[in-house]
């Protein structure tokens, strides 16, 4: 007896939707064999995990707070994804917005009757922009492949950081940590709620799932990214232009991805740091696909990972497992969700094994 | 420059050659077969854990070697069993693999932050070594770098000399007929996605037995990445891959040396050089398309999957 794959006629929408649900259910199956491989109580580990970031006090506001950068970040990575644009380097693109976003809020560090971090919107989405802006160039001009050129420039974003840090931003009276100056509170993302962390930036991540849904099902420019991405041929046919949804999924991709990165410098970090690129550009990718490159998807995927990201914390306090089991989780979701979305276009039959001719 | 110093940067230079060199050739045999593989980060991260944590446990760097590649070919399992028996989106599963393989080695490496480990042993002959400038670069050099070349050979051997290549390519050129000649388009894959895994596990070996003998988080610091832009800036042929394995080694001991120059550039500045120079050589060679498209297997990262 073997199993068979066999195509389907066409997508089955069952599966587009039950396979993230079925990879997350695998992951926590792994998850917790992988502790009691590790000698620790499997329920109890999950429970530290999964349930008590959630029931602990500000629980579900600080999983908005931890989503909202991914969840901008992964909206506009699911757009291009869409268009077989393949933006990568979001993590340089966040780090980006964030330095640009800073640049404003130090020029303006005496001002305390405006409020700087409305400046600081258009300067983190300019930073992020100019950095997804170069891959497109050399992808539209040179053909380069846009995946190899965005995430080099992660690796430059990341290292222009740390030289300001420790260079011409470091914190006159930092006592030579690598840090600035802690933003002002005029250069401050304002405080929504009293009593928790909710901050404008979860609103915005919020309005750009709206935008983002709205962009993709109500508009021409939605439909071309769609057709680009499933029959490239059709959409060259049609007229799109290749060229120009490059531009566009990696301008909004940046953008997005440099607005994340101002308001986590204007929000929760409040300063800039060498800790500031913690992989959000990269757990975005995973977030795109489990919300189906679908901003209304991305939004539950983004609070799934987020919720990653808290349980993480509270498994290295609780039961002492090293950081890396936050990011050995997040690959083990993408693999068995990249599997379980076979069955969106296969179906498995059993076949009884044939006897062997003699 | 004095001849001490002239062995000294070429002895660097062959040093941050080594890994690039081992993990493209891997991937090239991968991406000959029609496997895309973009996971070549995580996996030389493996390998740079498993080489280190086998080799500091035993007291044997040849387990550690072997540990190290059989550590790249598992993870490349992974990576096979999803975009070949599943059908799975290429660039995904790459991408995740690289996901997975950060995560797992520094799991996995957590306890070994800080300790040291022998260097690899060099090759020793009496009079072949000690001879004046030649001697120490072309003798005295570890296994993985005479390794590095010999797999060299081997591939272009293989892959141009022998009949499994001649197959392997026409798998990655058109696997449509591959299959209606009635060759094991995916067992073909899986060989040469394994090959590809087990020398980015070498590539990583390298650098934590040799190249810096200590284990660091995200050591191969991009190190895959570049691999995988070395096979399209050497369009798919073997032996443009020694050349630009050699032009990255260069380049990033160019690095050190300008640092201790003391021009007063910004050592930030200067640690962005081989980034900056993959994406000059990336634009260079891709501005010719139809250099790219006379050289790329036709098909690179398409899935295969038998109906009828």
């Amino acid at each position: 007896m073997r199993l068979e794959i066999v195509p389907r006629g066409e997508r089955s929408r069952l599966w587009a939707y039950g396979s993230p649900i079925l990879a997350i259910a695998l992951t926590l199956l792994t998850t917790l064999m992988i502790f009691a491989v590790l000698g620790k109580d499997p329920l109890e580990s999950l429970r530290v995990m999964w349930i008590d970031p959630l029931t602990a006090r500000r629980g579900i506001s600080e999983l908005f707070v931890k989503g909202a950068p991914i969840i901008m970040i992964a909206v506009g990575l699911s757009l291009g994804f869409r268009a077989n644009v393949w933006n990568i380097g979001a993590e340089g693109q966040y780090v980006m917005g964030a330095i640009f976003a800073t640049g404003v809020a130090l020029y303006f560090y005496d001002v305390e009757t405006f409020p700087v971090w409305v400046l600081m919107i258009p300067a983190g989405i300019l930073g992020g922009m100019v950095w997804g802006a170069i891959p497109a160039f050399l992808k539209t001009q040179f053909n380069a492949s846009e995946i190899l050129t965005s995430l080099m420039l992660t690796y430059v974003a990341n290292l222009a950081l740390l030289y300001l840090v420790v260079g011409p931003w470091k914190d006159p009276e930092g006592y030579g940590f690598p840090q600035t100056r802690l933003l002002t509170a005029a250069a401050s993302s304002p405080h929504l709620i009293p009593g928790t962390r909710i901050h404008l930036g979860v609103v915005a991540a919020v309005i750009i799932v709206i935008l983002g849904w709205f962009l993709l099902s109500k508009s021409l420019l939605g439909f071309k990214l769609k057709v680009a991405g499933q029959a490239p041929r059709a959409a060259a046919y049609a007229g799109f232009s290749t060229k120009s949804l490059t531009w566009l999924s990696l301008l909004v991709g940046g953008g997005l991805s440099g607005l994340a990165g101002m308001f986590e410098v204007a929000g929760p970090i409040g300063q800039l740091t060498p800790a500031l690129p913690t992989g959000y550009g990269f757990t975005a990718i995973i977030v795109a696909f489990l919300g189906r490159l679908h901003p209304v998807g991305v939004f539950f995927g983004g609070l799934v990972l987020a919720l990653s990201y808290l349980g993480g914390e509270k498994a290295q306090i609780a039961l002492g497992l090293p950081a890396a089991v936050t990011k050995i989780n997040q690959g083990i979701l993408l693999f068995y969700l990249l599997g379980c979305d076979l069955l969106i276009r296969y179906r498995l039959r059993v076949v009884p094994s044939k006897r062997r001719a003699a | 420059m004095d001849s001490a110093v002239f062995v000294s940067v070429i002895l660097s230079v062959i040093s941050a050659a080594t890994p690039l060199l081992l993990a493209a050739t891997g991937e090239l045999v991968a991406e000959k077969s029609g496997v895309l593989n973009l996971g070549v980060e995580g996996m030389m991260l493996v390998g740079a854990v498993v080489g280190f944590a086998v080799t500091l446990t035993t007291g044997s760097a040849f387990l550690g070697i072997v540990a190290a590649a059989f550590g790249g070919a598992l993870m490349a399992l992974i990576f096979s069993v999803l975009t070949l028996t599943l059908l799975a989106n290429q660039v995904a599963t790459g991408l995740a693999l690289t996901i997975f393989g950060i995560g797992l080695a520094a799991m996995m490496g957590a306890s070994f932050v800080g300790q040291p480990v022998d260097k690899l042993p060099s090759l020793y002959l009496p009079l072949l070594t000690d001879l004046p400038i030649v001697g120490r670069i072309l003798f005295g050099q570890d296994g993985l770098v005479y390794f590095s070349f010999v797999a060299l050979g081997g591939t272009i051997w293989f892959l141009f000399h022998s009949h499994a290549g001649l197959v392997l390519r026409a798998v990655g050129d058109s696997h449509d007929a591959a299959h209606a000649i009635g060759y094991p388009v995916i067992a073909i894959r899986y060989g040469a996605a394994l090959f590809g895994g087990a020398m980015s596990g070498l590539g990583g070996a390298y650098l934590s037995l040799s190249y810096t003998p200590m284990w660091a988080e995200d050591m191969t610091a991009g190190r895959g990445w570049i691999a995988l832009a070395l096979v399209v800036f050497a369009t798919w042929r073997p032996l443009r891959l020694l050349l630009g394995a050699y032009l990255f080694g260069g380049i990033t001991i160019l690095q050190f040396h300008v640092q201790t120059m003391g021009l007063g550039i910004p050592a930030q500045f200067v640690s962005m050089l081989p980034y900056l120079a993959t994406i000059v050589v990336l634009v260079v060679i891709s501005t010719d398309r139809s250099k790219i498209r006379l050289n790329a297997p036709a098909c690179l990262g398409r899935a295969f999957h038998v109906t009828g």
